[in-house]
């Protein structure tokens, strides 16, 4: 990538919330689409996008409904969670 | 009653002390407006150290001294306010001490949709210029929570929509805080929950604190929506460090929570879908993502494996350029088998060609040398030569007479000279008689006592040489000695000459 490039400097995939994940995959396929930088440059950014995508599924993947209501304490305070029944 | 006839004898009119009159009064008034609502402004209210709320009703009539004890003021569900137009439920008692009587509120409620509309307009006034609803307080709303934190009643459809919008969209962690949403104790229980989730710890907790609140009710009229009008709930929300959404009623009622929100859904379905993004739309962009993310890499590695091609024809095909030079070495083979004479004459040609003969480098050689000798010139050695003739003509002619009377002297020495030496040559000695000795090896004998008995000489005499034995008998007489001069020395003239 060039001197701006996210595989330079870019945090490890594994920290980055699927929302800044996914905009850097799709930073990363616009810039390839457009076939600027080296060649080096490119096969880097593949496999950053590919990385990118592997978190991002993987987000996806996890999700599950889970619903809990919260208990409380006579003074309204948390004090831990039982399953609703909506 | 009795009939009674004007300024009679006070007679059966009974006799009351202001204290019996006052309790009197206060038994009347209290047992006749034990309960009543009454309808008026809200004047001066003030709330005493002791908890006590105090305030007056008024109309454009009257005034009515109103008091609401702690323990009740804790429960109105409307605080009261200056120039609120109430319904106030209460009692009315007598205070006789004072020779007044008040009404001991124990709820307010708001006179007429109106004054809910004037007093929410008032309150809006005054939260917002305390800058609770700017827009730059406003956080924005997580792309994608991990776990959704919702303030709403446990029962009823409204958590059902949500939860039900969630799980279709994409399935998330969701934690429900169960509160009244109507009715006196809801603004705290609701303001409590979103303080309650603010409070919790970010990791470490007995449960995960949300990314995101949601708090919601359904519709209903202006009175029940009152909960999330109240200050208390508005102050709550905008002090949430949680990004937060309000989704009260439908979408024509506006509650003050929905100006201190981040986000304002309209309806709870509404708030679940702004929570949340739809999973099967994300899988599908991250899928169109991926195949362009192949494609590009795909043709850019095409795109580069054609410049490759290209360059490549450019060095030209490398089969080629080996058939062409397998070529050439079967035809060099061919000519070797078929013709290697005459290759070899050619080789030799070339050779020739290559390497001179000894014959033309000589020839080369003399031609230098030629060219060297024409570079040494005669002409200076001649010229020298030429003076020293000069120079010698010059001298001559000086010295050409005295040399000439030198040489006449030397010719007349010369002369006697050579009568000299031909007087004395031992030739002519032998001539005289006399014989020259010679031993074996032919040297002459010079004395006699260089010689032995029986040793071998030669006698040399004028006519020729004989040979003799040394006898031991000395009887011959002693012969006369030449001259010792050898005859080979060279003439002196020679040397005296010059």
């Amino acid at each position: 990538m060039t001197t701006e490039s996210p595989s330079q400097t870019a945090p490890d995939v594994a920290g980055l919330s699927f929302e800044t994940a996914l905009q850097e995959l799709e930073q990363i396929v616009d810039k390839l689409e457009r076939g600027q930088g080296s060649l080096d440059d490119a096969i880097a950014a593949y496999e950053r996008g590919a990385k990118l995508k592997a978190h991002c599924k993987a987000k996806l993947d996890e999700a599950r409904l889970k619903v809990e209501k919260i208990r409380l304490d006579e003074a309204g305070q948390p004090t831990g969670t039982a399953d609703l029944d909506a | 009653m009795q009939d009674q006839a004007p300024n009679t004898s006070p007679g059966n009119l009974p006799e009351f002390t202001v204290g019996e009159i006052g309790q009197a009064v206060k038994r009347t008034v209290e047992s006749a407006f034990d309960r009543v609502r009454v309808r008026g402004e809200i004047s001066r209210p003030t709330r005493a150290g002791s908890g006590h709320i105090y305030f007056t009703l008024k109309d454009d009539q009257a005034v009515l001294d109103s008091v609401c004890w702690r323990g009740a003021a804790g429960r109105l569900s409307v605080q009261p306010e200056e120039g609120m137009e109430v319904i106030a439920t209460g009692k009315l008692t007598t205070y006789p001490g004072r020779s007044k009587y008040q009404m001991v509120v124990d709820q307010l409620e708001l006179a007429g949709e109106g004054a809910l509309l004037k007093l929410l307009e008032d309150r809006r006034k005054r939260l917002g210029a305390e800058g609770l609803f700017d827009t730059d307080r406003k956080r924005p709303i997580p792309f994608l929570p991990r776990v959704i934190g919702v303030v709403t009643s446990p029962t009823g459809a409204v958590i059902r929509d949500i939860l039900h919008r969630i799980a279709d969209r994409f399935p998330a962690h969701v934690l429900v805080w169960p509160v009244l949403v109507q009715g006196d104790a809801a603004k705290d229980q609701i303001a409590n929950a979103i303080k309650g989730f603010n409070a919790l710890p970010a990791s470490g907790g007995v449960m995960p604190r949300p990314d995101l609140l949601i708090v919601a009710r359904g519709g209903g009229s202006l009175e029940d929506l009152w909960a999330f009008n109240e200050e208390i709930v508005v102050r709550a929300t905008a002090a949430s460090d949680i990004p937060l959404i309000s989704a009260v009623g439908h979408e024509t009622d506006i509650t003050l929570i929905d100006f201190a929100s981040d986000r304002r859904a309209p309806t709870p379905t509404a708030a679940a879908e702004m929570a949340v993004p739809v999973r099967s739309e994300l899988i599908a962009q991250i899928a169109d993502d991926t195949a362009r993310l192949i494609h590009a890499m795909n043709r850019r590695l095409a795109e580069s494996g054609n410049q490759v091609t290209g360059l490549a024809r450019g060095l030209g095909d490398p089969m080629a350029r080996i058939e062409q030079e397998q070529q050439r070495v079967d035809f060099a083979v061919r000519a070797l088998k078929g013709g290697i004479g005459a290759r070899l004459d050619r080789l030799s040609d070339t050779i020739n060609r290559r390497i001179p003969s000894p014959m033309e480098i000589l020839a080369r050689t003399e031609g230098r040398l030629d060219t060297l000798a024409r570079g040494l010139r005669l002409q200076p050695v001649e010229r020298a030569i030429e003076d020293g003739v000069r120079n010698l003509a010059r001298l001559g002619a000086t010295g050409q007479r005295a040399a000439e009377r030198r040489l006449t002297q030397l010719a007349d020495r010369l002369g006697s000279l050579d009568r000299v030496l031909e007087a004395n040559s031992f030739e002519r000695v032998l001539d005289r008689g006399f014989a020259l000795v010679r031993d074996a090896e032919g040297a002459p004998v010079k004395a006699a006592n260089d010689l032995t008995d029986g040793q071998g000489v030669s006698l040399q005499f004028r006519d020729g040489a004989r040979d003799a034995v040394i006898g031991s008998t000395p009887t011959a007489t002693k012969p006369s000695r030449p001259k010792p001069k050898p005859s080979r020395s060279a003439p002196p003239e020679q040397e005296t000459l010059l």
